[in-house]
């Protein structure tokens, strides 16, 4: 059992939680995620991993709380327990294992999107931690939505907000930001990263190769098992099948099928729009069993 | 006359009722059936049915105590060359193994081999605490074992009866490998068997560690230098799975018999008190002609929807078993021979629709001796499906040989390995699937317990080095 060290609210719907896992804080890297499961009913749920410290034994994840299963994950208190955490997984951010000289001579953009902030916050932190300068874009729909931003600001060169709705920061999307970043402020960067919901990294992507920006994403596609056995994680990179849990989860974004990848994540919406349903009847204490046998 | 008595036969859930639960179709001998059914064995000088086993199980010796009642001492014998009979009487290929090369066969049925072994091993698991503890003394030295499946299991408490403190390091949440995520519960129970069958291997005081991933949460080498395992067994089986690479291969709806397994077997879609999901559809077409294949197709069936095999080669060809086979037929699915996929079509939202294919006819047998299937051309029809299966076999995972110097694979991306289980890395031993690929539960128990011998030998031999 992995016990949940520290709970806390960063935003409407939005946790962070520290959890007691020695083994995988010792082996994560920047850049890899964990499986976790909540019970012995529950879905083995994949979250990108948002902090870890390998002295107390402690892994951080960011979760939104949308779906049944990350619902009664955000359920879950401080002191209690959660059935199994397993990880690292994947494939570290490929500047993990770059040539440090090379890596310093680079110019960071990371470009981070609601919850996928959190994931974002180790990378710039492992490049500060090397002496590489990051600069980094967080967008969310408004300012009570922002998470991270303090912590960024300690380990980024520079920070930017983008709001939808101008509450803090620029006024607008991520990409309008970037465009503004490069052309109006003469900002030249080598490298992109962006973390976020799938939309937004499609167009982040779609941005970025008017200026033949190289630029990684992050994909949170279905998982079951994480270790590469059931490939419902595929997703087309470069015109070829890939798996997003073993070959990533760090793709070319140039190369990666966003709007393939955003329908895949459906596949399983309605049963999950179900078991919301569901799980909402009985929190209201209504006890359905109409089709719960089948 | 033994052989004038015909093969007792064996009991089974309605194939109409079977369909619609997860409640295990055979229900095995009782033992009035099975003492019968013991009566029946010619007690061979040269059995031929033991040189057919492929852990060769002294199976005249367990049937003639077990036809005398002393059922202790038939599971003794059994334990001698088998530490899982209850999972081997149920999945075992007996008519290919020892039934195919029992005498009686010849002219009328074989003897009941699996059925007999499956009812001695449930009858040690419901009298576990009659049999005798063993006693064991530890000499001080470290194994870890990587997986938990059958070639795990075996080389694990085989190691534990001889001394070593053995550890195994499991990937997923449960312990079984392929018995717990690929074999469906209606045809090994996971409660009642499976998990029996693990509880017996602790009981030898082997440890079991799930939630590592070997090559991600630790390494090979991190096991052996810094926790201090003198050797490792991979025994990490063959779970990537294979897709066609025909169009429309990502379209929604279209899932590897690993995933629909997965998330029926390990993670209890059937079950409403499970939070998984599972899309089933109303019509299923799993392409393969493998146990997995039938594994998939009647999963499927009981799930509710109208369920399809689609497979290239003929019937005769089918690499699944023949009970699987006549036990799917009962339930009513429906099976499409000499039948390739082609593409998979969908609809605007990207959901298949249905699974284009071709008619096949049989040529020269190829390489592997099986007659080759050769396209009719002009044959292209649609199946209309709503899910699509694909059951095209697995490989192993390549993350273990990527992630450990020294470690050499084949182009098959098997692990290379003796047949004692000698890998290219010192103290690193594999066996089962990771170095055959995906094959059977008894093959993979057979080279576990092979390397247990061989660690054994390995780690004395060191220590007077």
């Amino acid at each position: 059992m992995y016990t949940i060290l520290e709970k806390r609210l960063l935003a409407q719907n939005i946790y962070l939680m520290r959890i007691h896992a020695p083994r995988v804080a010792r082996s994560a890297k920047p850049g890899q995620f964990i499986i976790v499961r909540i019970d012995e009913f529950g879905e083995r749920i994949p979250l990108t991993i948002s902090d870890y410290n390998a002295e107390d034994g402690s892994v951080t994840i960011v979760t939104q709380a949308i779906g049944a299963s990350t619902q009664k994950l955000c359920a879950k208190n401080e002191g209690e327990a959660l059935a199994d955490f397993a990880g690292p997984l994947g494939h570290p951010s490929e500047f993990v294992s770059e040539d440090l000289e090379s890596l310093r001579k680079k110019r960071f953009l990371f470009v981070a999107g609601g919850v996928g902030t959190a994931p974002v916050y180790p990378q710039v932190k492992w490049l500060k931690e090397h002496g590489i300068k990051a600069d980094v874009i967080i967008g969310a729909k408004t300012q009570s939505m922002l998470i991270y931003t303090d912590q960024m600001r300690e380990v980024a060169e520079n920070l930017y907000i983008a709001t939808d709705d101008g509450s803090e920061g620029f006024k607008g999307m991520v990409t309008a930001l970037i465009k503004e970043l490069i052309e109006k402020e003469g900002k030249k960067y080598d490298v992109c990263v962006a973390i976020g919901p799938m939309i937004m990294m499609k167009f982040v992507a779609l941005t970025t190769k008017e200026y033949s920006l190289p630029t990684i994403a992050s994909l949170n596609t279905l998982m079951v098992d994480g270790t590469g056995m059931c490939g419902a994680c595929r997703v087309t990179v470069g015109g070829k099948t890939v798996f997003t849990c073993v070959d990533g989860p760090e793709f070319d974004a140039h190369q990666v099928d966003f709007d393939e990848a955003m329908r895949r994540q459906g596949m399983y919406r309605t049963q999950e729009e179900r078991a919301r349903a569901i799980a909402q009847e009985r929190a209201n204490g209504h006890q359905c069993h109409i089709g719960l046998d089948k | 006359m033994a052989n004038k008595i015909p093969r007792v036969p064996v009991r089974e859930q309605d194939p109409k009722v079977r369909a619609t639960n997860f409640e295990e179709v055979c229900y095995g001998y009782n033992i009035e059936e099975a003492v019968l059914e013991a009566s029946r064995c010619l007690n061979c000088k040269q059995p031929r049915c033991v040189t057919a086993c492929p852990v060769n199980i002294r199976i005249p010796d367990f049937i003639h105590q077990l036809l005398l009642g002393n059922f202790t001492e038939s599971a003794r014998i059994i334990s001698e060359d088998s530490s899982l009979p209850s999972i081997c009487g149920r999945v075992c290929p007996q008519e290919n193994q020892c039934e195919g090369s029992c005498i009686l066969g010849i002219k009328g049925e074989p003897v009941a081999i699996g059925k007999l072994e499956r009812f001695i091993g449930d009858w040690q698991i419901e009298h576990e605490d009659q049999m005798p503890a063993p006693e064991i003394k530890r000499n001080g030295h470290k194994v870890a074992v990587i997986g938990s499946g059958p070639s795990s299991l075996a080389c694990a408490s085989d190691l534990a009866r001889m001394g070593y403190t053995v550890k195994i390091f499991e990937a997923l949440h449960k312990v079984g490998g392929v018995l717990v995520y690929g074999i469906p519960e209606f045809r090994l129970p996971k409660e009642r068997i499976v998990a029996k069958e693990v509880e017996a291997v602790k009981k030898l005081g082997v440890e079991i560690e799930t939630d590592v991933i070997v090559g991600r949460t630790v390494t090979i080498d991190s096991l052996m230098h810094e926790e201090g395992y003198e050797a490792v067994f991979i025994g990490s089986g063959a779970g990537l799975p294979r897709f066609m690479g025909i169009p429309g291969e990502n379209l929604n709806g279209v899932v590897s018999a690993n995933e629909f397994l997965t998330r029926t077997n390990l993670m209890k879609a059937y079950d409403s008190h499970y939070d998984t999901p599972i899309y089933v559809g109303k019509k299923v077409v799993v392409v393969g002609g493998g146990n997995v294949a039938m594994d998939a197709v009647r999963t499927a069936k009981r799930l509710g929807a109208e369920a399809t095999i689609v497979y290239r080669r003929s019937e005769k060809e089918l690499p699944a078993r023949a009970e699987e086979v006549h036990h799917a037929k009962e339930e009513g699915i429906e099976f499409r021979m000499l039948t390739n996929p082609t593409a998979i079509s969908g609809d605007e939202k990207g959901w298949v629709t249905g699974i284009h294919c071709v008619e096949m006819e049989l040529g020269e047998p190829d390489a592997s001796g099986r007659r080759s299937p050769i396209e009719k051309e002009g044959s292209d029809f649609e199946i209309p499906c709503d899910v699509v299966i694909m059951a095209l076999g697995t490989s192993p995972n390549p993350l273990l040989a990527a992630t450990t110097a020294g470690l050499e694979t084949n182009r098959k991306g098997c692990l290379v390995a003796d047949e004692h289980g000698v890998t290219s890395r010192e103290g690193v031993f594999a066996g089962g699937d990771a170095v055959t690929g995906a094959a059977t539960v008894i093959l993979a128990m057979g080279a576990g317990r092979k390397a247990a011998r061989t660690i054994d030998q390995y780690i004395r031999e060191k220590g007077r080095r």
